[in-house]
């Protein structure tokens, strides 16, 4: 079961004929997903390593069957990418590219009401079923198949967690990076709902950081739905006010989208606070005894 | 990147929008040029500064003929402002924008700016502008109204009509404030606004309205494509901040003295978190991205090393991309060519990591090994002596 993506998952990648989007695509042929091809626009026909090249996402999704895409355009075209994408009726897009204006996001999020298309990200590390499929630029070797969900705003923190429970035996069921932008597609609640009623899954862990409110209403849920032991860990409290941290999204205006108010809205839904991001694990370990 | 006020004002001046007569000079001989565009001798000369709170720290003036004009002129350009948010650096004074004086009837607030949380742009509007509207959100919280525009249409008359009511517009002023606002609505799209506000929006002694102070902040994202706004990306950076950017690295100095390099924002959060947790405090945000070069992660090293408050440096790497031998050589790299003045700790984790490893062992350099994040952290906090057991 897991969540998003698994063996029945057929991939594309849009700007497959790039150095990372050709990179990521055979490490994800490698970790067994099933990447049937990509689009680069004036390069169908070709093939690149294996991979059979088409000039638009229709093309490819006629011939091939696509049913999700990872999406490496250059940020200036990447809003046009999902769009074509989702116009093309791919189920699942994954848009790893980062620093995509944030009125192309609204005009994308805009365009994709009502559709049947889900997306994940921009400026995401993407998605992993753990020892089935990997959409995205997460290391493979750390996932491990096993029990526990994962949700992440960042890229590395969620290596740092898929590690941590590797090691100590728990695994994972899907871990899903849902990207750092303040404009994104899939968000904290969406993925904790798809893990609560996912039965594989049988512990959460949710990650987020300073900035927007989508911790706080992924922890209005959890109060109200979730029965799984859930642990959470903010980043950026030692972050002064009003400095962007990387992430377009992770900054502090004003009082709302601090750390302190997400790890209290957690808290108050019942979630473990690991206070570190080296007691993930472990926090998720005793959760679970 | 923020707009200074002629160049915002530039902006809706072009969009058609009513703002008063003026131009921006910088320097006292230029005052000719500026007094040309008043109509007149009177006029307010306004600090150009990105700081709130200039007219209280003596950065407008206002002078009521050329010989007044020249003297604020000369006064001002050039000199450092000190304000509430400034603190005691102050920021210099390089442009003087020379407006007409507008009578003032009434001020209101308004501005466009996103709601993430609905993912959706906002009207921010209140009745009481002039001030800081954190003071209005603070004090009276029911004097700012918060109206949606629809994605697809816009603004519409229905919420215009709803925003001149709670305004107090009269009917001719509903009509203006329906124009001023689709007009603002269109320049925050068409520029990549992040935040448009004009404060105080003012109703003027004809009763009509007029946008006497704008703040426009450009989504850094789209800076690439709005660089005809005059905007300068590095205006408010640090020059190591713009150093670290020409090498794809994202650096942010603060107040602390152990130094960090990382990879990933989240990760590099969560790095500075964890010192503080035991007690110590980061003396920069560093995250390298997913790919840097070796020479990339060697000028990282640089730049951490170039601030004179770092007592130790942690260096937490979780290979995913980035193989932890690359990272390695970079290290030894730069500390073979930079030396090393003070304690360092470094946690590799991910790909290639036994290979990182052996050749941080086989460099023979003191270098401190951690095993995972928490070892770092607290091995990091002891060096400069303020960890907690």
């Amino acid at each position: 079961m897991a969540i998003l993506i698994g063996a029945e998952t057929r991939l594309i990648t849009q700007g497959i004929t790039g150095k990372a989007g050709l990179f990521h695509s055979q490490k994800c042929r490698e970790y067994g997903t099933n990447v049937v091809g990509g689009v680069t626009p004036k390069k169908g026909g070709t093939t690149v390593d294996g991979f059979a090249v088409f000039n638009t996402v229709a093309e490819a999704r006629r011939e091939t069957g696509a049913n999700a895409t990872m999406i490496f355009v250059p940020a200036p075209y990447a809003a046009d990418a999902i769009l074509e994408a989702a116009n093309a009726g791919i189920e699942l897009i994954v848009a790893i590219t980062e620093g995509i204006p944030v009125i192309d996001m609204l005009r994308v999020h805009n365009a994709l009401k009502g559709s049947k298309s889900i997306l994940i990200g921009p400026n995401c590390p993407g998605v992993t079923t753990a020892g089935v499929c990997k959409i995205g630029i997460a290391p493979g070797p750390i996932h491990q198949k096993g029990r526990i969900g994962i949700v992440s705003r960042s890229g590395t923190l969620t290596y740092e967690a898929v590690h941590q429970t590797s090691l100590l035996g728990l695994g994972q069921t899907t871990a899903v990076g849902i990207g750092g932008d303040p404009i994104h597609g899939l968000s904290h609640l969406d993925v904790v709902r798809m893990f609560n009623d996912d039965p594989e899954t049988e512990g959460i862990v949710l990650i987020g950081e300073i900035g927007g409110s989508d911790e706080e209403m992924a922890a209005a849920f959890i109060k109200e739905h979730v029965k799984k032991p859930v642990v959470g860990f903010i980043a950026g409290a030692s972050a002064p006010k009003g400095k962007r941290m990387g992430h377009a999204g992770a900054i502090v205006d004003g009082t709302a989208g601090t750390a302190q108010s997400k790890k209290d809205a957690l808290r108050a839904a019942g979630v473990t606070i690991a206070e570190t991001a080296a007691e993930i694990g472990q926090k998720m370990f005793e959760a679970m005894k | 990147m923020k707009l200074h006020e002629y160049q915002g004002k530039a902006l809706l001046r072009k969009a058609g929008l009513p703002v008063p007569r003026g131009e921006v000079i910088f320097s006292a001989s230029e005052t000719k040029k500026g007094l040309a565009a008043l109509g007149g001798e009177a006029g307010v000369a306004k600090a150009q500064a990105f700081t709130g709170g200039r007219g209280k720290a003596g950065g407008v003036k206002l002078f009521s003929n050329a010989a007044e004009a020249e003297a604020v002129a000369s006064k001002l350009i050039g000199m450092t402002l000190v304000t509430k948010q400034t603190g005691s650096e102050g920021v210099k004074i390089t442009a003087l924008l020379f407006e007409e004086q507008s009578k003032i009837a009434r001020e209101l607030y308004f501005a466009v700016t996103l709601d993430r949380a609905r993912a959706n742009v906002v009207f921010i509007i209140s009745p009481e502008g002039g001030m800081d509207i954190e003071e209005i959100a603070e004090h009276t919280p029911e004097k700012i109204l918060k109206l949606y525009p629809d994605w697809n249409n816009g603004p519409d008359d229905a919420l215009l009509k709803q925003a001149a009511e709670f305004l107090g517009l009269n009917a001719d002023q509903s009509v203006q404030f329906a124009d001023v606002a689709r007009k603002l609505y269109k320049v925050y799209i068409d520029n990549d606004c992040s935040l448009l506000e004009i404060n105080p929006l003012a109703v003027n002694g004809a009763g009509n309205l007029i946008l006497l102070d704008c703040k426009v902040t450009i989504d850094e994202n789209a800076e690439y494509r709005q660089l005809e706004t005059g905007g300068d990306p590095d205006a408010e950076k640090d020059p190591a901040e713009i150093e670290a950017a020409k090498h794809g690295l994202s650096y942010i100095k603060l107040d602390g003295n152990i130094g960090c390099m990382v990879n990933g924002a989240g990760l590099a959060m969560a790095t500075m978190d964890i010192i503080a947790h035991y007690g110590a405090q980061p003396a920069n945000f560093l995250d390298v991205g997913g790919s840097a070069s070796e020479e990339a992660v060697t000028k990282a090293f640089e730049i951490i090393t170039s601030d004179k408050h770092v007592k130790a440096i942690l260096v937490n790497i979780f290979g995913g991309i980035m193989p932890c031998d690359r990272i390695a050589r970079g290290i030894i790299n730069a500390v073979n060519t930079t030396g090393l003045q003070v304690p360092l700790v470094v946690r590799l984790e991910g790909t290639n990591v036994n290979e990182g490893k052996l050749l941080i062992r086989e460099s023979g350099l003191n270098i401190i090994s951690a095993d995972d994040l928490e070892d770092g952290a607290r091995k990091a906090a002891q060096m400069v002596g303020t960890a907690k057991a």
